[in-house]
């Protein structure tokens, strides 16, 4: 496999110098690297500039409604555990529309990876203020700056017992690739939360914001991403110095294991063709 | 017994057991070879207020309920008042001594209960002293309530199975010596081996034979035990049953794991299927086939939780934003609630759309016992793309424009190309686009060309009387059991036409069997006319009149017979 291999002939219909650009060929990467075939990736996706990504690369994809990109991915993997089931969602649509399923798909810990391209604003709808903008942060709905305080994914995330907690940043593809190698890889619910500037409307937080600010906590020999009460702290760091990387690593037991399907064969395989409830009838005589 | 059978009420607080006692007259009732039918009224409340079980038992098939009861048992003193004055020709049994009764009037059994209960060894038993009255005025051998103690208690040790059978026989014993009257006396061994359901465990089995491998849905009454249903048998069939956050999440698990390949599907009530209906669009709009039940709970809003209505109807045939087809089937009776759930997923899949089946409280809540299920009516038709045939794919379009609507629909990781599906509009790749003649032929695709084809498959309506009849009663969904019972009552006058399938509606049909300038009655559990005002918009047809009630209670016999009175018809007096 190669880059070309996941090439697809879709016009791209994102701002130039948008950060998702970095998020897709980070993706890519990550593909070419893991050896995975299209035909055995889906992506899913909701709604916003990071949800038409899926159709950017030539994988199986399922682009749904706005804050449900967690449902149907889950069940896809259910259905069909031998496909590696990614989606990516921006912040509007993982953090506020699907919040719900944000928080109850961490617990259900099926085997998927969620890429979310935190721009920090909502692009689609033209500028208004995301879960995670800043306090403070103005925008023409929010004209006397933000008051609601930003949600914390990662805090969050942590406390929901998600085994595989990373932030990355979309102007660092090979460290971003790194991140979701490592985050597929995992068993279970996998969270990579991206900072991705968005250029035409998140006027703060760009790429000279982000660059000046952001470091790699795991070239520290002393961070343990295993050690949660450290995580907490490293992911609750926002202002002068945003760490990347691997926040929180825990390996826990996933749906698959908790639910036994992992141990049959996939659902989707089944055949249905004249399943035989005669005995169950005779439950009911 | 008279020519209607007989029917039993026993009613308390929630908590006490009344459900059980119901159940197990129900398996012993069926067991002697009786008919029977069985609706549970309750609140929504885990103990107090007042529940009832309704068991009717008859030498013939019965389908529906009766307003009053032969034999009424009160185990509080507030169903004891309740009913008092409703006896008719029957009787009400309850405990003089606990409740501190002090009427004497000649429809008036005391049967002290407690005491007996108690003699047994708790008074946790007096559902089984029930019990064993019952079967003494009904003319039932003891043995039928031993064997069905031994068998529900059979985890609990000879003790209890002892204790219980000593409670049971001492209600029996107590209606030997103390009420000689014979006149509750049923007819037994008219049927064997019937299969005692309600409509949900119908509608569970009836997924579970069309192959349904992912089920997910929130609880929420009176659609749950669809959900328990399929959850009892998962492990045998290899189903996984997820219970979601929300309704949201609900379906659209649902239609990621029909993406994937399975068959899905939801159930729930009105306001979590308001919840659905994005959902349902995105169905619609990607093409993936979903099959959601609505079992109608009295709404707007919370409405009567544990209470029946038919007001989904208009909203049913109506629901997501935008135009594309979908199929709505109404069953019945619990055969057609089995035999239309396996069609509901043959056709999701074959037309790629959401097929929706509308009950409600009633239907899902009553018990039956049914001859058979027959297993070759209804077979198993997959329209996917075989995994064997998928192999030879390597370049394929998910939206490929086709003269039926229906592309054919390929399995991710089966073929060896990807699949694009897509809740924007999008080109036949399923790739997004904004192009207006491409949405133009989309929007045929899933609209006009699939409802043609759906048109094409309607479930035929059900006709009874219809020739010789000049008043056709018209109704969908359950009430088809009180139609069928007042149509059998009234003679050859009346007949009814009942609708299983409300969408696509069946027009020719209709209009074939009520262009003879019937009188035309709707009967409907809602307060609108719904029916009428769908016969109306889709033949033309004005109903005469409509029966309908709406205070959250199902029809019953009488019921609809009264209001047939009320609307000048002479009617024969009902025993």
């Amino acid at each position: 496999m190669n880059t070309n291999d996941f090439k697809s002939n879709d016009e791209i219909a994102w701002c130039p110098g948008c950060g998702d650009f970095g998020i897709l060929n980070a993706l890519k990467k990550a593909l070419v690297a893991l050896g995975k075939s299209p035909k055995n990736i889906l992506l899913v996706s909701g709604i916003g500039q990071a949800a038409k990504l899926p159709h950017y690369i030539k994988a199986n994809c399922f682009n749904g409604l706005h804050g449900r990109a967690l449902p149907p991915a889950v069940s896809a993997k259910i259905a069909n555990r031998d496909l590696t089931v990614i989606v990516t969602t921006g912040d509007g649509d993982c953090y506020g529309e699907g919040g719900n399923h944000f928080i109850h798909n961490i617990r259900r810990n099926v085997d998927i990876t969620v890429i979310v391209c935190d721009n920090q604003i909502y692009g689609l709808t033209k500028g208004q203020a995301s879960p995670t903008s800043d306090l403070g942060y103005q925008t023409k709905v929010q004209i006397n700056g933000v008051i609601m305080q930003p949600l914390h994914p990662l805090e969050m995330a942590i406390s929901l017992g998600c085994g595989f907690v990373a932030r990355g940043y979309s102007a660092d593809i090979d460290f971003l690739s790194s991140l979701i190698i490592e985050g597929i890889k995992h068993k279970g619910f996998s969270l990579i939360d991206v900072l991705q500037p968005c250029v035409s409307f998140n006027k703060k937080n760009s790429y000279e914001w982000y660059s000046k600010r952001i470091y790699k906590i795991n070239e520290d020999p002393n961070y343990h991403p295993e050690d949660k009460i450290a995580a907490y702290q490293k992911a609750a760091e926002w202002g002068e110095r945003i760490p990347i990387g691997i926040i929180f690593k825990q390996v826990g037991q996933t749906y698959g294991q908790r639910s036994g399907i992992d141990v049959m064969a996939p659902l989707v395989d089944e055949d249905i063709n004249d399943i035989n409830i005669a005995n169950v009838l005779k439950e009911f005589i | 017994m008279n020519n209607n059978g007989i029917t039993i009420k026993i009613s308390g607080e929630a908590g006490q057991g009344i459900q059980l006692i119901g159940l197990a007259l129900c398996n012993i009732f069926k067991r002697c070879g009786c008919y029977i039918f069985a609706n549970q009224d309750y609140m929504s409340r885990v103990r107090g207020g007042n529940n009832f079980i309704q068991v009717r038992v008859s030498d013939k098939p019965i389908y529906t309920l009766r307003e009053n009861s032969d034999i009424t048992v009160a185990f509080d003193k507030k169903s004891f008042l309740l009913y008092k004055n409703t006896l008719n020709k029957g009787i009400i049994i309850s405990d003089k001594k606990k409740f501190g009764i002090t009427d004497e009037f000649p429809g008036f059994l005391d049967v002290p209960f407690y005491d007996l209960a108690e003699a047994s060894g708790n008074d946790m038993f007096i559902n089984t002293v029930c019990c064993g009255v019952i079967l003494a005025l009904t003319g039932v051998d003891f043995s039928y309530l031993e064997q069905v103690i031994k068998e529900s208690f059979a985890d609990k040790g000879e003790e209890i199975i002892g204790k219980n059978i000593s409670a049971g026989k001492a209600g029996f014993d107590y209606i030997k010596n103390n009420f000689k009257d014979d006149k509750f006396k049923i007819k037994t061994g008219i049927v064997n081996q019937t299969l005692l359901m309600n409509g949900n465990e119908a509608i569970g089995l009836g997924a579970i034979r069309a192959g349904c491998k992912f089920y997910s849905a929130y609880p929420m009454t009176p659609s749950t035990s669809i959900m328990d249903t399929v959850a009892h048998f998962a492990k045998e069939f290899n189903i996984v049953v997820e219970q979601a956050e929300d309704e949201i999440a609900a379906i659209n698990m649902v239609i990621g794991a029909s993406f994937a390949g399975v068959r899905a599907m939801s159930a729930t009530s009105g306001g979590g299927f308001c919840l659905m209906v994005e959902g349902l669009s995105l169905a619609a709009m990607t093409e993936t086939p979903v099959v959601l039940v609505d079992a109608q709970r009295p709404a707007p809003a919370t409405g009567f939780p544990t209470r029946t209505e038919q007001s989904d109807l208009d909203f049913l045939i109506h629901a997501g934003h935008g135009e594309f087809a979908r199929a709505v089937f109404a069953p019945g009776t619990i055969e057609e609630a089995f035999y239309l759930t396996i069609k509901a997923f043959n056709l999701a899949e074959e037309y790629q759309i959401p097929v929706l089946i509308m009950t409600d409280q009633h239907l899902a809540d009553s018990y039956r016992n049914i001859n058979s299920l027959d297993l070759n009516k209804v077979k198993v038709k997959r329209s996917i793309i075989s995994k064997e045939d998928s192999k030879s794919i390597s370049s394929y379009q998910r939206y490929q424009l086709t003269p039926t609507g229906i592309s054919p629909r390929a399995i991710p990781s089966w073929i060896e190309d990807v699949i694009y599906s897509d809740s924007d509009e999008h080109d036949e790749m399923g790739h997004i686009t904004e192009d207006g003649k491409l949405r133009t032929e989309m929007v045929k695709k899933r609209f006009y060309k699939k409802a043609a084809g759906l048109t094409r498959k309607i479930e035929r309506p059900t006709g009874f009387n219809l020739k010789d009849a000049n008043n056709i009663l018209l109704g969908f969904g359950s009430t088809y059991g009180v139609m069928r019972e007042v149509c059998e009552i009234l003679g050859s006058e009346f007949g009814f036409l009942h609708f299983s399938q409300v969408w696509p509606f069946p027009v020719l049909e209709t209009v074939e069997v009520l262009k003879k300038n019937k009188n035309i009655i709707t009967v409907e559990n809602n307060a609108g006319g719904q029916l009428a005002r769908l016969l109306k918009r889709e033949t033309g047809i004005n109903a005469d009149c409509s029966i309908l009630r709406y205070d959250g209670r199902p029809f019953n016999l009488d019921f609809v017979i009264g209001q047939i009175k009320q609307l000048g018809y002479s009617m024969p007096n009902l025993l």
